[in-house]
This record gives structure tokens, sequence and C-alpha cells, in this order.
């Protein structure tokens, strides 16, 4: 059993095991299922999010409100038939990454990870890696578990809702959990994977929430696009042996702290931020 | 520190958008139906706070909707349930109101009958996709639908918890958590069991002398 980073990879090594082993068998520990059963189940998972990162990119749906929608679609044709700055990979995964979060938004069928409003992230990162470096279903299922031992540790000991810790909460804790997910499928060691998952958060720290109209469209859709770019650079950066010089436990804790001393009105109540622009309050007026 | 689990943390897979406005909507028209039953004709839904200002934008509408159909959190039928109501002949009417000093995402779910009798519940979405009832028809209760519940109303008299706790443990069921209260002589008791509570066992606590109210509670997705 693990309550932080420090214990997770304390047991990593003593036992010489990687995180998505550990976390399997607290689980199973945990909930008596067996390892077999737990696979199974998120084996379900995989499926809900290969289906809904692939959904809206090659139509345009449309949120309930209308604020968004198309834009998966947008960047796929623009990177099909253009030399993009970026590339393949980069646009491939924002497109993967704002199909979720039209789908989550249309009133699709998504998993959250760890949230609805960040749920475009994981699924992108795992993908378009899996996809670039030919891994098969298990081997992504295995990221799936990498990421979920993250996410545990940072709800248990900070949170990962944006009404009390805002954006940095969720599509942060999203892109900490996909980089170390990504991390540890390209075969890096456990604490490569939390220096990821640090540097992940580390570049979005103090990220606001303030959607326009309290709706969870615009900007979380956009946010979920450079949130798998974050994941996917956390991962190289983490990768090419980049620290970060201050550890995992640490930065989370930072991250609480960031988000308990950022004002409510930053804080998925629509009265800050950009929901608060005459722009922002114009649209709310229109939609609500 | 509360513990978490890989499916806490990947998951619930939902309808979106929001796991509050949406899963957690859904889940609570479902269990005010398991409550209710499946008769009624009109409901009216009272949305209070964020549930009122937000609901059209969340579908918060058609997740409660859905809820009362009896559909699941993951049910795609969600998007289309307020024509699905209709198709049934089931009225449905949305008020924004004020409800007090409650959770910001509470609703009040009036049901109407065919005779025009009116049943409530008062629930709230928690976050994550939880709830909490908290009124029943009246009677101020606390629970969170994620185990078997059995809820039931008895003129209060000696001897009767231990009535119903010997028809539970005789069928093998454990009591998670219970609580009992009391408004006259009616007490009311809201039980937790980590087993399922069928049909048999349930006639025979309503066959216990005292007990006029008694309604089982399966856990939803």
């Amino acid at each position: 059993m693990f309550n932080n980073g420090k214990e997770l990879l304390e047991i990593c090594n003593s036992e010489n095991k990687k995180i998505h082993e550990v976390v399997l068998e607290k689980e199973k520990k945990a909930t008596g299922r067996s390892i077999e059963d737990i696979r199974k189940l998120m084996r379900e998972n995989l499926k809900t999010m290969v289906e809904s990162s692939n959904y809206a990119l090659n139509k345009k749906i449309n949120s309930v409100s209308g604020l968004i929608g198309g834009e998966a679609n947008k960047v796929k044709k623009y990177s099909q038939n253009n030399k993009t700055l970026c590339g393949d990979i980069i646009n491939t995964a924002m497109a993967r990454a704002l199909s979720t979060s039209e789908v989550n938004a249309s009133m699709g069928k998504i998993v959250a990870a760890p949230t609805a409003g960040a749920s475009g992230i994981l699924p992108s990162a795992i993908l378009t890696t899996a996809e670039k470096f030919n891994l098969d279903e298990e081997e992504i299922i295995n990221g799936l578990f990498t990421a979920a031992g993250i996410g545990e540790i940072v709800a248990k000991n900070a949170t990962v809702s944006g009404a009390y810790g805002g954006c940095q909460a969720e599509c942060g804790v999203g892109a900490a959990m996909a980089s170390a997910a990504i991390v540890e499928m390209l075969g890096g060691s456990p604490e490569t994977c939390l220096h990821a998952s640090s540097i992940a958060i580390i570049n979005i720290l103090g990220l606001v929430c303030d959607p326009i109209a309290g709706l969870v469209e615009f900007p979380c859709a956009l946010r979920n696009a450079s949130g798998v770019i974050n994941a996917l650079t956390s991962a190289d950066l983490a990768l090419a042996g980049i620290e970060s010089l201050i550890p995992f436990d640490e930065v989370i804790e930072a991250m609480y702290k960031v988000g308990k001393s950022l004002p409510d009105s930053l804080k998925e109540t629509a009265l800050g931020g950009l929901a608060a622009t005459p722009t922002g309050e114009c649209l709310k007026n229109k939609v609500l | 520190m509360k513990e978490y689990g890989v499916f806490d943390i990947l998951g619930p897979i939902m309808i979106g958008p929001s796991s509050s406005h949406t899963a957690g909507a859904t889940r609570l028209g479902k269990i005010a139906r398991q409550i209710v039953g499946e008769n009624f004709k009109k409901v009216t839904f009272l949305l209070h706070g964020s549930f009122a200002k937000t609901y059209k934008g969340h579908g918060t509408d058609r997740a409660l909707v859905a809820g009362i159909l009896g559909m699941d959190p993951s049910d795609e039928r969600i998007r289309n349930s307020l024509e699905i109501a209709k198709e049934k002949k089931i009225e449905i009417n949305f008020i924004e109101t004020d409800l007090g000093y409650e959770h910001p995402n509470t609703v009040k779910i009036i049901f109407e009958n065919k005779n025009k009798e009116n049943f409530y519940i008062i629930g709230s979405s928690i976050g994550g996709g939880s709830i909490l009832i908290t009124n029943i028809d009246g009677t101020k209760v606390e629970f969170n639908g994620n185990l078997p519940t059995l809820i039931l109303k008895y003129n209060d008299k000696k001897g009767s918890i231990s009535k119903i706790g010997t028809i539970l443990s005789s069928n093998d069921i454990n009591i998670a958590t219970m609580k009992v209260s009391r408004e006259g002589q009616i007490a009311t008791m809201v039980l937790e069991a980590d087993s399922e509570i069928d049909e048999n066992v349930l006639k025979e606590i309503s066959s216990i002398e005292h007990v006029f109210y008694t309604k089982a509670v399966n856990p939803i997705e």
C-alpha cells in the first residue's frame, strides 16, 4: 500500500516492480477482485476512451449550448491537408483530446479521467503513444493503471476537483497522470514517471477554472488540447533525463495550496477569468 | 484521508458533460423512481442553486428525466430523454426555485399519479456523481444509494428494531449503517445493508406489527 509518491517509489524499488503492477496489487487487496477482473473492467474504460477520442474526428458535433463543436474535425483536416508546424503527432493528439471533450459537451459517453472536464487528455495521450510505438492493448491498459495510481495519490493528498483546486487540479492532474502512463509504456523507470508527472503539474501550476456560463465547454476543450501536449512533452523531457528539482509529493502539496489560495471566483463558479469578461457574460446570456 | 481505488480516478463511464450536473442528476432521478415506483403521470422538478442556473447547458434536465425513466448514467438515450418521456405521455415540468439552505445542486422531484396524488423526494448531487437523498415526502433522511438501502416507517414500539435486525440476520444480511428518527409516534428507519434486500425479506419485515411502510432501494451504477 502507498499513500504518496515516496512510498510508491519505495515499493517499486524494493520489489523491483513497475508502478502499474503495484497499483494493480493495491486494487486487488482493497477490493478482493482478481487481477483478471480488474483488467477486464479497465478494458471497458479503454473501449469507451477509444470511441470518444475518435468520434468527433470525422464529423462535426455540437455541444448542448452550441458554444463549441467541430474543433476536432478542423484540426484533423488541417493536419491532413497542410504541412503543419507541429507535425502529425501533436496535431493528432490535440484532435483526439478535442474529440473526447466535444463528445462530453454534447452528452456523449466518456470516461472521467480524473473528471469529465479533463476527460480528453489521458485517452489521447495513451492512444497517440501506442500508435507511434506499436504498443498492444495490454500495454495500453498497463498505462491506464499507472495513470490511475498517480491520480489516486493526488486525490488522496490534494484534490482533483476544479471547484476546490481550479483547472490545475483537473487538466493539470489529467496531464500528470497521462505523462506517467506514457513514460511507463515506453519503458521508463518509476522515478522517471514521477518526474514526468511533476513537470506536467509545474507547467500549469495555478491554472484557473473559469468556464463560460459555468458549462464544461469553453475553454475546457482547448485546455484538454493543451493538456495532452503538456503530457507528451513532459514525458519526453523526463525520458530525456530532466528531473524535477521539487519532489512529486511536494509539487502536489504546492498545487493543493495554490488551489486553496485561489479565490472562489476562479474555481468553477463562472464569476471570474474568461467567464467574467464582457464577451463571456454576453455568451452566457445568450446560451442560458 | 479517504482511500481511492483505480475506478474512482478512471471512471465512471458516463454521459457528459458534468459528473455532478449530469451523472449525479441521473442517479438522483433513478433513486427517486425506485422509491416512488413507476406509476406516475406527471413529474415536476424544482431546481435549486447551480442546478437552477445551468441545468439547460449541462443537460441536467435530460439527465433527471432519464433517471426517473430508469436509465443509468452511461445510457446514451439520456440525450433524448425529454422526447422519450413525451412518447410515454409523462408530463414534465422544470421550475427554477430557492429551496432554502440546501446544497447548490439540489432538486425536489414531485411525482403525481393518475389520481393526482403527490409524493416528493429531495436530493443533492454532491460531486463526482455522488448523491445524497435528504427528504422522502416530508421525512428527513440521509443516504447515498451506494449500498442496498431499506426505508421503514413504523409506530414506535419497544422491540421493533430487534425484530427487524433478527429478520435481516436470519436472511444472512449484514447491516452496514442504521439511522432511526422519530416524529410524534412515528419512527423512520434508514438502514444500509451489505447485500441486496429481496422481496421476501421485505415481505417478512412488512408483516411485523406496527410497520406500515417498507421500501428497498437497490444501489445504482
